[in-house]
């Protein structure tokens, strides 16, 4: 409860100051933290195990945003930049602590643990700013992800430092009891399950979830499914996070990418909250205090060193100023996963338990200071490089979210015929559908279709709502287009909507809602069928098209007309019959072309009276 | 034999007398398409490749139409500016038509006294139909002077017979090949 409470005082007070979710978290953090207001204590540990949670499934979510074939398109910037951002920044470290008197196992353990990023602040920030998809946002995921890897050699290389035999710790994983190729092939065979599982039995599974049409039954197999993924990769010793990555990554050509992502999306959200409150909480004022300038020199000290190696970087791999900036900044902290390193460190007896403290509140404070900065580079550094930005920004390497200017909600038979016209336009549609059976039969004709009810407006946040320009209402029901279209104007009322009606009152009740844009679903086609008819009839074709077009525009004329007097049944029903009347009159005239009058520029007879009379 | 394409524009041939009997007259005719613009494209969306085609398959093109404020009617103003392709018809590359020969067969309603410095017309129809003979020049084709037929307006029934007798025999000349307007 409190942290709830210090978490809706501190955030929107963050927000206010401009200050961002993550900084606000931190700050919640401290305050109730045992340092200062001791609300919590001791516990702060453990739930810093339980939020780290958070982070796990942060990176199933951007793991179901990245398709295999994306990750595949940015092996170079992964392996490259990221192979050498560890490397150089663990060397360069290792040796700065050698030459502050540390031995050589301590400082190697202090360079691999501080040569690490925190994930789940910079990709939260970068986010929140709307800039994960720039080259800067880009470089820093690549950076990150390869860090998320590098943890599991590192874990491994750790008890070798310590010089004592292994054999007394921890015994809790499968792996340790089997000889080194053993242990590989365990970790092997963990990845290959997640993804063959992904593939052939987690995709069964979602569509019969999905078919029970249960909304928390969803939710609930969500959070099932990113559990299992972490037991099972805990089990064998690989990172949590790494797994649910893996598995987002093997769900992302899923159809029901949208559905997890906005499911698992609130829980995300809370404990990662949880986690930076941890964080602050972990922060040890008094041991600062005591030692003030030791600790905030290696804070600056640390965060220099790791920018500048960064900077270099991405001069190297040629990011343009502004974006490189952006990367060394953002990437300047000491990560999450440091805490548990640095814990490992003083396990095996590797660090001693004051620079152990020492480095947990160092490691802390820059992860406070990564949000500080980040809005510092925003506030002065960015705004100068504003007008340079047009020219020398590089395009988005890759798109994170989908994002088309058109998204389609119902993929039946009408929403089907728009959507395919568009295509061949080269207009790209985002498609959402609630029919699992329909999507499963137009996944297997290679139409990307995702699973979804789109009258939930975090579903149409995730299919892009927010930057879409169009979107076309076709749902099989009534009610369902109703819902969407009122969710539509609540919460995307830039979006223009293009929504199919089937009957008369449909029509009228999208009036009623505002709606510009609506279309029976049988209009068009009925007289099309009537002017062919005509034509068969001995009609020439292009007066019936004339005919028929005329007709639907006086029909939705005399729609209107209704709509706004349907409420009064008698005055609503005799007005309909004037209406039938007027028309049978021009019928029995034998003109029919009467009502048709813009023809009458081809009618000679006047003419030919004319020049008759002259004679 | 030359072989005739006859490309018929009326957009209301239900109010029409003179055309209306001058169609089913020529229908059939060995040698002569009958191509009926707005009826085969009621929605002015003409199959470009297809109207090619049928040009590259005959020696005389005839637009037959009335003569609506000094021209044609919409429809072949827009086959025009979609079929006679730059590169095709026209141009440096465009040599497909080259050699044939085209006009227009057209039906006025006003005398042939009105079309002339002293009618109420000011000039006569072929002065009007300037645009055609140029198109015709520019697509290397030759340019047959117009078959009109003036006065429609006070044209009786028998008159009207006199005249699909008079256009099919001119038909069967020019297909026959012993036609004045070679």
């Amino acid at each position: 409860m409190i942290y709830l409470a210090a978490a809706v005082i501190f955030i929107p007070l963050a927000r206010k100051l401009g200050l961002g979710s993550v900084l606000g978290y931190l700050l919640a953090g401290m305050v109730i933290g045992p340092s200062m207001l001791g609300f919590i204590g001791q516990e702060g540990q453990d739930i810093m195990h339980f939020a780290e949670f958070g982070v796990v499934m942060m990176l199933f979510l951007i793991g179901l945003e990245l398709e295999p074939a994306l990750l595949w398109n940015m092996r170079a910037p992964i392996l490259g930049l990221g192979g050498l951002q560890v490397l150089i920044t663990t060397t360069v470290i290792t040796a700065g602590a050698l030459l502050l008197g540390q031995p050589l196992n301590a400082s190697l353990a202090l360079g691999m643990t501080l040569s690490l990023s925190s994930t789940a602040i910079v990709l939260q920030s970068l986010k929140e700013k709307g800039i994960l998809s720039s080259s800067a946002g880009q470089s820093s995921f690549s950076v990150l992800l390869f860090q998320d890897i590098a943890v599991i050699p590192m874990l491994a290389i750790f008890p070798l430092l310590a010089g004592v035999s292994s054999t007394h710790t921890k015994g809790h994983t499968l792996r340790d009891d089997l000889p080194a190729w053993g242990q590989t092939l365990v970790v092997l065979g963990a990845v290959v399950l997640i993804i063959v599982a992904g593939r052939y039995l987690i995709k069964p599974l979602l569509r019969i979830v999905a078919r029970a049409r249960v909304r928390e039954l969803f939710t609930a197999f969500a959070l099932l499914l990113v559990v299992s993924i972490s037991v099972l990769m805990s089990l064998v010793g690989l990172s949590p996070a790494l797994g649910a990555f893996l598995g987002g990554v093997v769900l992302a050509n899923s159809e029901y990418r949208h559905e997890l992502e906005s499911d698992v999306e609130p829980f995300k959200g809370l404990l990662l909250g949880l986690f930076f409150m941890a964080v602050g909480a972990s922060i040890d004022f008094k041991l600062v205090l005591s030692i003030p300038w030791v600790i905030i020199g290696l804070v600056v000290a640390l965060m220099a060193l790791k920018a500048i190696i960064l900077l270099t970087l991405g001069k190297v791999f040629r990011i343009s100023l502004e974006q490189n900036l952006l990367f060394g900044v953002a990437l300047s902290q000491v990560g999450e996963f440091a805490f548990v390193l640095l814990s490992f460190t003083n396990q095996y007896n590797i660090l001693p338990q004051a620079t152990v403290s020492i480095m947990t509140a160092v490691v802390a404070i820059s992860m406070a200071f990564t949000p500080l900065l980040m809005m510092l580079y925003e506030r002065i550094i960015q705004p100068r490089f504003n007008v340079a930005d047009k020219n020398t920004r590089q395009p988005d390497e890759i798109q994170l979210q989908e994002k088309h200017p058109v998204i389609i909600a119902g993929f039946g038979r009408f929403g089907n015929i728009v959507g395919r016209f568009l295509r061949v336009n080269g207009i790209k549609a985002t498609i959402l559908d609630l029919d699992s059976d329909r999507v499963d039969a137009l996944q297997n004709l290679g139409v990307k279709v995702y699973y979804g009810d789109a009258s939930r407006h975090d579903l149409l946040e995730a299919a892009g709502a927010a930057d879409a320009k169009i979107i076309i209402v076709a749902m099989d029901t009534v009610e369902q287009t109703l819902e969407v279209v009122k969710v539509v104007r609540k919460h995307f009322p830039h979006l223009q909507m293009l929504v199919k009606a089937e009957n008369i009152p449909d029509t009228y009740e999208l009036m009623d809602l505002g709606v510009l844009h609506i279309y029976r679903e049988t209009l068009d086609t009925s007289l099309r069928m009537g002017a062919d008819a005509l034509n068969m009839l001995g009609i020439r074709a292009y007066h019936a098209h004339r005919i028929a077009s005329t007709f639907r525009k006086q029909e939705d004329k005399a729609l209107k007309g209704l709509s706004a007097i349907r409420n009064d049944k008698k005055l609503y029903i005799n007005t309909v019959k004037e209406r039938i009347e007027e028309l049978e009159k021009l019928m029995a005239n034998d003109k029919v072309t009467r009502w048709n009058s813009p023809a009458q520029g081809w009618d000679e007879s006047s003419l030919i009276n004319e020049a008759n009379e002259d004679q | 034999m030359t072989k005739i394409l006859i490309l018929f524009a009326h957009p209301a041939l239900e109010k029409s007398r003179v055309q209306a009997a001058l169609l089913p007259a020529i229908k059939g005719m060995q040698g002569v398409t009958l191509h009926d613009l707005y009826e085969v494209y009621p929605d002015l969306n003409i199959d470009v490749r297809h109207e090619q085609s049928l040009l590259l398959q005959h020696d005389i093109i005839l637009f037959q139409h009335p003569f609506y404020w000094y021209s044609a009617p919409a429809i072949i103003k827009q086959w025009q500016d979609l079929v006679l392709e730059h590169g095709w018809a026209y141009g440096s590359t465009g040599t497909a038509l080259r050699g044939k020969r085209i006009g227009n067969v057209i039906t006025a309603g006003g005398q042939e006294s009105s079309y002339g410095k002293d009618g109420w017309n000011h000039h006569s129809v072929e002065d009007f139909l300037l645009p055609f003979k140029q198109t015709a020049s520019l697509c290397n084709m030759q340019y047959i002077p117009p078959y009109i037929i003036y006065g429609t307006l006070r044209f009786t029934p028998s008159l009207i017979q006199e005249e699909v007798v008079a256009y099919r025999r001119m038909l069967e000349e020019l297909r026959d090949g012993n036609s004045l307007t070679q």
